[in-house]
């Protein structure tokens, strides 16, 4: 059985098994740290940077640091926050995201981290890239107007032989997370529901689905992000 | 020397266009032009989104009367998902849509009479432009303001219920619709703290009809005598014959009331209706091919539809109806200004069905959507507030849109509106050497009368001042005056 350690998030004193990860350990104890790459199950990758914390004055993510004895974290400051709120801008003006059409609207952690850090009219101006979407999938479609290649499709959504249905396909600026086409066909509906459920945006769209949930009893009507998390 | 006068923004009317009068060298009108500037392609650029998308995305043409484009485009999406028209859904399905419908019909047609069309009445065309507005109600006659007001949140409130949200909501969805109505819901509309139930809607309609007839009453020469003419006439109906704002057949009388349109399939729209494009203006100008360009133009909308239908199947609506048929002999009545006696009965009329359908069991029911066999085409026709409104969808095999074509309310109205443009000018103008403010506004009057809704004519953006431009037989700018 793994020992218990004890360190501090702005000062707010964190109990947790050692070895767990500081947003786990935050979680556990109330403290909500955002994120948007990491998923429980999925083994982290600090990529999308949102969970950026400081600690002894330099800046790590919190999604991929084991808490450790004694350790003072630095997470809800203007610093952070200004950080965490610029991400947020930068994937909104890097994509095609518009709200009002999107089925995910309401469900989107995009959208309801922006609403979290009161994001209004970002500070970097729009890329309005050429973005196409792919729907030849009989299942879903995956539209890479929206995609944050955050990899938690790539992930988490694989066959029975663990075979990945998500991969990268070009480098760089034209880096993109495509479905497999020929695995895509044969999509089960309970895969293509999760794939949806998964996506943290509104780039992997269920084709059975279109907006059945009324607004009011969508995941961020009631309360935002990390709300269930803080105590 | 020839003049043109512009008058740009039109007020009071929701969106943006502009008007221009040329003058001969005598000063008489020779012609005149409603132009509509806005332009947007809404068209366009939902080829390729997901058609389920379509509902949500297409009703972003308009903030007033959002929930006709949601329900023309769920409707169209129906017969795509194999639910039929109309009859397929499911009770509550088609129920729940009628509610949202009849309270964005209630919300739109008050929000028109009262806030942009009643100042024209409570201080008369040639009022000062700064008490005729809503304002100068508010100080003027502060109950009629305050009815205006309720009403329209009222109507507003019922989307609420029924769509998710009062503007750009969710609610229908191809095959049916994502909610049903709680009793909670019910009971605030149906019983809620006065002013806000069915009760008192139904008795404000029936006064602000009072204060109309009234008014007519006072003015018969003014209003009967404002751009009357005569055209066609385009509504849905029931199949039946009667009112029907949700769902029907077309219908088309001529200026005698005999049927051009006999109850036909909107399926088949397309086979019945062409646009034709002018190169002055971005909106087009549709016309029943039968007749021709210059015979197949039709007017929609509150009058046309009162001019076509049977009846209309709530009693107090129906003896409102009968009066107003009455007053032109059975006729089809073609004054402009009698737009806002028969809105004001479909006001009645709305909140009668507000009443009845609250009181119907089946809004609380579970099955909320139904599906059949995919196909590729589908169109959705509706009673928008401002008149006939049709959309049509075509999709891949992937389930992208390939073409979406909308005829809107207002496109369907803009050869009437040029027409009523032109006679009014004519009125005023002729032989007056200068534009008077009376003038200008009547020109106003004749268009606000259709209520149209130049934003969602072109599928746009912008504001709604009024600019007026005279111009020689050079086309130059001689004189220009904004408010």
């Amino acid at each position: 059985m793994s020992e218990t350690i004890e360190f501090k998030i702005d000062g707010r004193k964190i109990v947790a098994e050692e070895g767990k990860t500081i947003v786990e350990a935050a979680k556990i104890n109330g403290v909500y740290i955002p994120t948007l790459c990491n998923f429980e199950g999925a083994k982290p990758k600090g990529c999308c940077r949102m969970c950026t914390i400081k600690v002894n004055n330099r800046f790590m993510t919190a999604c991929t640091i084991p808490g450790a004895a004694g350790m003072e974290v630095e997470s809800n400051s203007e610093e952070l926050n200004d950080i965490r709120k610029g991400i947020v801008e930068l994937l909104f003006v890097t994509g095609n995201h518009f709200c009002p059409s999107c089925e995910k609207s309401g469900n989107c952690e995009l959208q309801a981290l922006a609403y979290r850090y009161q994001m209004m009219v970002p500070r970097f101006p729009y890329v309005f890239p050429q973005k196409g979407i792919d729907a030849s999938s009989p299942k879903i479609i995956k539209d890479q107007n929206r995609c944050i290649l955050c990899q938690r499709c790539m992930k988490t959504i694989k066959d029975e032989k663990g075979r990945n249905y998500f991969a990268y396909q070009n480098r760089g600026s034209k880096l993109a997370v495509v479905l497999d086409e020929k695995m895509g066909k044969e999509m089960s509906d309970e895969l293509a529901a999760l794939a949806m459920e998964n996506c943290p945006v509104g780039s992997i769209i269920y084709k059975e689905n279109g907006f059945k949930k009324p607004i009011g009893k969508r995941k961020y009507d009631k309360r935002p992000i990390g709300n269930e998390i803080e105590a | 020397m020839s003049k043109k006068i512009t008058i740009e923004p039109v007020t009071r009317v929701e969106g943006h266009g502009k008007v221009t009068i040329q003058l001969d060298d005598k000063g008489q009108v020779s012609d005149s032009r409603l132009h509509i500037v806005e332009f947007r392609g809404f068209e366009r650029f939902i080829q390729g989104r997901p058609f389920w998308e379509a509902p949500v995305l297409v009703q972003r043409l308009c903030g007033i009367c959002p929930v006709s484009h949601h329900l023309a485009a769920a409707k169209a999406l129906d017969v795509i998902v194999g639910a039929g028209t109309g009859e397929g859904l499911t009770a509550v399905g088609d129920k729940m849509r009628r509610l949202m419908h009849y309270g964005q019909f209630f919300q739109s047609h008050v929000l028109h009479f009262f806030h942009l069309s009643s100042p024209d009445f409570l201080f008369g065309f040639d009022g000062d432009p700064l008490t005729r507005n809503i304002i100068g109600v508010i100080q003027e006659n502060r109950d009629l303001a305050v009815q205006g007001v309720m009403m329209r949140k009222y109507g507003q409130e019922v989307i609420k219920h029924t769509a998710g949200k009062k503007i750009h909501g969710t609610g229908a969805i191809p095959g049916g619709i994502n909610k049903n109505l709680s009793l909670a819901e019910r009971d605030e509309l149906l019983n809620g703290e006065a002013p806000l139930n069915a009760d008192q809607m139904v008795e404000w309609s029936l006064g602000a009809l009072d204060f109309f007839k009234a008014y007519h009453k006072a003015n018969v020469r003014s209003i009967d005598g404002f751009a009357n003419f005569p055209s066609n006439y385009l509504s849905l109906v029931r199949k039946d014959g009667a009112l029907d704002i949700y769902h029907g057949v077309l219908r088309a009388v001529d200026a005698e009331g005999q049927r051009i349109l006999n109850d036909v399939d909107y399926q088949d729209y397309d086979q019945y209706i062409e646009e034709e494009v002018r190169n002055w203006s971005y909106m087009k100008f549709p016309y029943l091919k039968a007749l021709g360009k210059e015979k197949g133009w039709y007017r929609v909308g509150p009058l046309a539809r009162l001019n076509v239908c049977d009846f209309i199947p709530t009693p107090l609506a129906q003896k409102e109806l009968e009066e107003f048929r009455a007053y032109t002999h059975g006729k089809p009545n073609g004054m402009t200004l009698h737009y806002h006696w028969a809105r004001l009965i479909e006001v009645l009329h709305a909140a009668e069905m507000i009443r009845e359908l609250l009181n119907d069991p089946d809004l609380q029911n579970e099955d909320l959507v139904t599906k059949g066999k995919k196909l590729l085409k589908g169109v959705g026709v509706i009673e928008a507030p401002r008149g006939t409104l049709f959309h049509h969808y075509e999709i891949n095999d992937n389930d992208q849109i390939t073409l979406a074509n909308l005829i809107v309310s207002t496109t369907n109205n803009n050869q009437p509106m040029n027409t009523a443009v032109n006679l009014t000018a004519k009125s005023f103008m002729n032989g007056r050497p200068e534009i008077t403010e009376g003038m200008m506004n009547a020109v106003e009057v004749a268009i606000r009368a259709y209520d149209p809704c130049l934003s969602c004519a072109t599928h746009a953006l912008g504001q709604m001042p009024l600019e007026l431009t005279l111009l020689n037989s050079k086309n130059e700018i001689i004189d220009q005056k904004i408010k």
